[in-house]
Parts: structure tokens; sequence; C-alpha cells
């Protein structure tokens, strides 16, 4: 008989975390932002080349069919948008294979909300808000820091102009990894990850903003007022460290949608992971109209975490994977 | 041998890393807001026994280590080697250098069962069970009455090992030991 039967989180601890949920919900409510939910399933998964989407094999009336684990409620939400749905929320059930550690686990709740008309700007106040609000406290003032300015005065680089060679060396040196024939995002990642990021979020909430155009994903891009370089209309919020949440101004345009899509999956191959299918209804959904504005994913078991001062994600869940 | 990649990396592997071999403690994920993910990885070097840590993308992968770790019992030291003997009834001898031996020397006692690391069939480590039973060659005279409590004195031990024991132990007798922290038990 196996002896680790026991939750990960205490149930004191999981009372709390009903006492945030309910905040959440109120949150919302009090500014009329429609509750939905949509499925777990879905056709179509995430073609971003670093997510591993878990997919199935289910017997519907079309027969054996090949359904994606979601990594994000986004596409169904974005569906929604695209029908007229209005400012909506979720406390979505997400799955990203292999990712399990002190942050993350392979299924986890994902706070995700659209607000069709909202500048990215009016979203990042926003999502202060809920923030402040769940937390039930002023978590200190709150920064805006661009990307770039990051790079700068932290590593004395710019990230968008550095030549390659150098931008290795500076990776390897600061991370102590094996970068010699990196690419240039997996070098600013490693350089995020291990050098920047520690560091953001010790005196209140920081959002990183003006992330490069090459790491835009499902977001806009648009010129940086200083020279013109593409950046892309995407939002990182950091506390303590650790990134809570990731916005957007939201892609509206499906061909640009499909083309990042069909980029992904060739990138995917290059990189020796299989390909996803594709959400052709998005893409639908797209063409058909989906309303501007701007959206955000944010990790709910981590924000519940820093808030209730637990080490890592499984305390503040029921069952964490390994123990699922 | 076989190549491991992060994603197959867990507590206990063993894999090669600068040319030597390495038995895995962590394997912690890592992820920037969007984009490429990293394993930070926390080693020990079976050869010297230092941790490292070093950090890889995520897909990197390390040869694995033909590493094995079996029982064997200590047989007798001939002044260069330390000779050992597999417990599994093969009756398979293996020599065991200086370098491999380390502070270990001071834990040795023949018949006891040792737990020796092979790597490419060659003993590179060898650790001790977690208490063993020695003998004391060396201490002065016990107090009398003193059982209890109150202070402590250095006594040599039938393998060459000093740990400090209470004031009424005497020479001769056999006493408990714990091995990982080189302190007195019990007598045995």
């Amino acid at each position: 008989m196996p002896d680790d039967w026991q939750p990960t989180a205490s149930i004191a601890t999981l009372r709390e975390r009903a006492r945030l949920l309910a905040r959440v919900r109120a949150f919302f409510a009090e500014r009329d932002v429609l509750e939905v939910e949509t499925p777990v399933l879905g056709h179509g998964g995430s073609t971003d080349p670093h997510l591993d989407s878990l997919a199935l094999t289910a017997t519907t009336p079309q027969g054996r069919e090949r359904l994606w684990l979601q990594t994000s409620p986004e596409f169904h939400m974005k569906r929604l948008l695209a029908a007229g749905s209005g400012s909506i929320f979720q406390l979505a059930r997400s799955f990203r294979d292999g990712e399990i550690g002190h942050r993350h686990n392979l299924e986890f709740t994902m706070l995700e909300w659209y607000r069709p008309g909202f500048s990215l700007s009016a979203l990042i106040d926003e999502t202060q808000a809920l923030i402040r609000h769940v937390l039930g406290r002023n978590p200190g003032p709150c920064r805006q820091r661009r990307y770039r300015e990051l790079f700068r005065t932290q590593l004395g680089l710019d990230p968008f102009t550095v030549s390659l060679t150098t931008l290795c060396q500076v990776a390897e040196r600061e991370t102590g990894m094996d970068l010699h024939d990196a690419e240039r995002d997996a070098c600013l990642d490693a350089l995020m990850a291990f050098v920047i990021e520690p560091h953001l979020g010790h005196e209140g909430l920081e959002v990183v903003i003006d992330y490069p155009a090459s790491q835009a994903a499902l977001a806009r891009r648009h010129p940086d007022p200083e020279d013109g370089a593409a950046v892309a209309a995407r939002f990182e919020v950091y506390w303590q460290g650790v990134e809570l949440a990731n916005g957007y101004d939201e892609l509206t345009d499906a061909e640009e949608q499909a083309a990042r899509f069909a980029e992904d999956n060739r990138e995917r191959q290059r990189l020796g992971h299989s390909e996803v299918d594709v959400d052709v209804r998005l893409l639908a959904a797209l063409e058909a109209g989906m309303p501007s504005g701007s959206g955000v994913a944010l990790g709910l078991d981590r924000l519940i975490q820093l808030a209730l001062g637990k080490a890592s994600v499984a305390e503040v869940m029921a069952f964490a994977t390994p123990r699922c | 041998m076989a190549t491991y990649s992060t994603n197959e990396f867990k507590g206990g592997l063993k894999v090669m890393l600068d040319g030597d071999p390495c038995s895995i403690l962590e394997n912690e994920f890592v992820k920037p807001g969007k984009g490429q993910a990293f394993s930070r990885v926390k080693l020990r070097n079976l050869i010297t026994g230092r941790v490292w840590e070093r950090t890889f993308k995520s897909g990197e992968s390390l040869e694995g280590a033909d590493v094995l770790e079996l029982d064997m019992e200590y047989l007798y030291s001939d002044g260069d080697m330390w000779h050992f003997m597999r417990t599994d009834g093969s009756f398979e001898q293996y020599a065991v250098d200086k370098k491999a031996i380390g502070d270990v020397e001071k834990w040795l006692k023949e018949q006891v069962v040792y737990t020796v690391t092979l790597w490419n069939d060659n003993a590179i480590a060898v650790s001790p069970p977690n208490f063993i039973e020695l003998e004391v060659v060396e201490t002065d005279p016990g107090l009398k009455g003193d059982t209890a409590q109150g202070g402590s004195k250095p006594a040599t031990l039938s393998s060459g090992a000093v740990v400090r024991v209470p004031l009424f132990i005497n020479e001769g007798e056999v006493l408990k030991v714990d091995t990982r922290t080189g302190e007195y038990v019990s007598r045995a």
C-alpha cells in the first residue's frame, strides 16, 4: 500500500484556497464579467513550440478522434468573443506535459479573462486590481519595465541589436550553460529566467512590456517608439521573482494567425517536436470577426501560493501530479 | 550506453558529466514566462563526492554512466589495495584503491557488508553501513560508578577510527557507532 495517499495541501490551506477563489469570482461579478466554462478537450491544440500538449483518443460520433488537452482556455474563449459574448472570465484547468516543479504542475488552474475594447494598459491596471483584491492587501507600488530596458540596466546590452555572438557569450557567462550554438531567443530566455526574473517584483508588482517580436505568440506587434523595431504588445506581471500573468493585445487577424500557427509547426518540426493539429474553428471565428481588445492569463495556483506564503504550488493543490 | 534527455532526468539516474560519472540528486523545471524551458540539475560526482549544479536547455541529453552499486563483504587489505567480495553467491572479488576507499578506511571491519560503487566494473567508492560495531583498543581507564552523565573522552577503535565516548567505557568493550556522524551510539 502506498503511504503517500495524503493531499499535498493541508485542509486548512484548501479552505484558504476556496476563500481566495470566491474573491476572484466576486471581483468579476462586480465588474459584470461573465463566468464561462469551456472544454478541457479540443480538436486543436497549442502550436507554441515551447509547450508540450497532451493528446488522447476518444470515441465520438465521428469515430475515433484525436483530441487535445488544452494548454489554456484561449482558443475556446476567443470563439465565444467572436460569437458576441462580451467580457468573459474562466477558472480553467489547463495541462502542459512535462511541466512539474516548485512553480509548475502538469495540470493547473488558469485564470483567464478577455476584455473587448480594452487597451493593453487598461488591462494591466485591471490585472493589478485583481491581484490586490485577491490578496486583500496592497503588494506595494507597481512599476512598468520595458523588456529592452531590463536587459540594458542589468546586463549592459540591448537585446534587440546585440550581435548573436556577444549574446551567446554573455548568456554562457551568466548562466554557466553551454549556449555556444544557441539561438537568439534561447539566450534571451536563459538570461530572463536566471538573471532578470529573480530580481523582479520584490518591492511590489513589476510589469514587463514590449517583448521582442519573436516572442509575441498570440499578441499583436507594434513598432517600438524608440527606433521602430517591432515589439510584441504583450505584458507579464511579476511578484516576488515569480511570473504571475501574461497578457496580450490580442491578434484578431485570421490570416496572420494562420501564418503564425504554420510558422510554429515548422519550428516544432525543426526542434524535433511532433506537429499539433491547428484549431481551424478558431481561425474561422477570427475570419468571422473577433472584437479587438486585450486578454490575460494568470497562474492562479502561483498567486495563491504567494498569497499564503507557501514554498511550492503543490502545497496549495489538493493532489499535485506526483500524487494524483 | 544510452543517452538521457532532460525530461528523463530523475533522482538516482547515473549520467556522465565532464568525463565523470554522476548521480542526479534533483531536477528542477525552470521556465520564463513564455519560451524555452530549462532543467536546473543537482548532481553528485561519484568520484569526488562533490555536488555540482548545472543548467540544461530542455531536450539536451547526457550519456548514461555504467554505474552499479553492489553489496560486498570486506575481506582484507594487502597494504596497497582493499579487497571486497560480492555477497550474491558469485564470490567475485574486487580490489579497491586508496582513492576509492577514502575516509571509509577508518570504518573497515572484516566480514561486514559495504556498498561498493562500480563504474565500468572498477570500484570508485565504498560506503559503510550506517551503524557498525567495533572494539575499543585504546582509551583512558573507565571511571567506576559514572554510568550516565558527565564528560567524554577519546577512544580508538579496532578499525582506527577515534570517537568520543562516555567516561565509563573501557578497552575491550564493543561499541555501536554511527558512521555518518562518527558518534558513539551505545554499548553493543
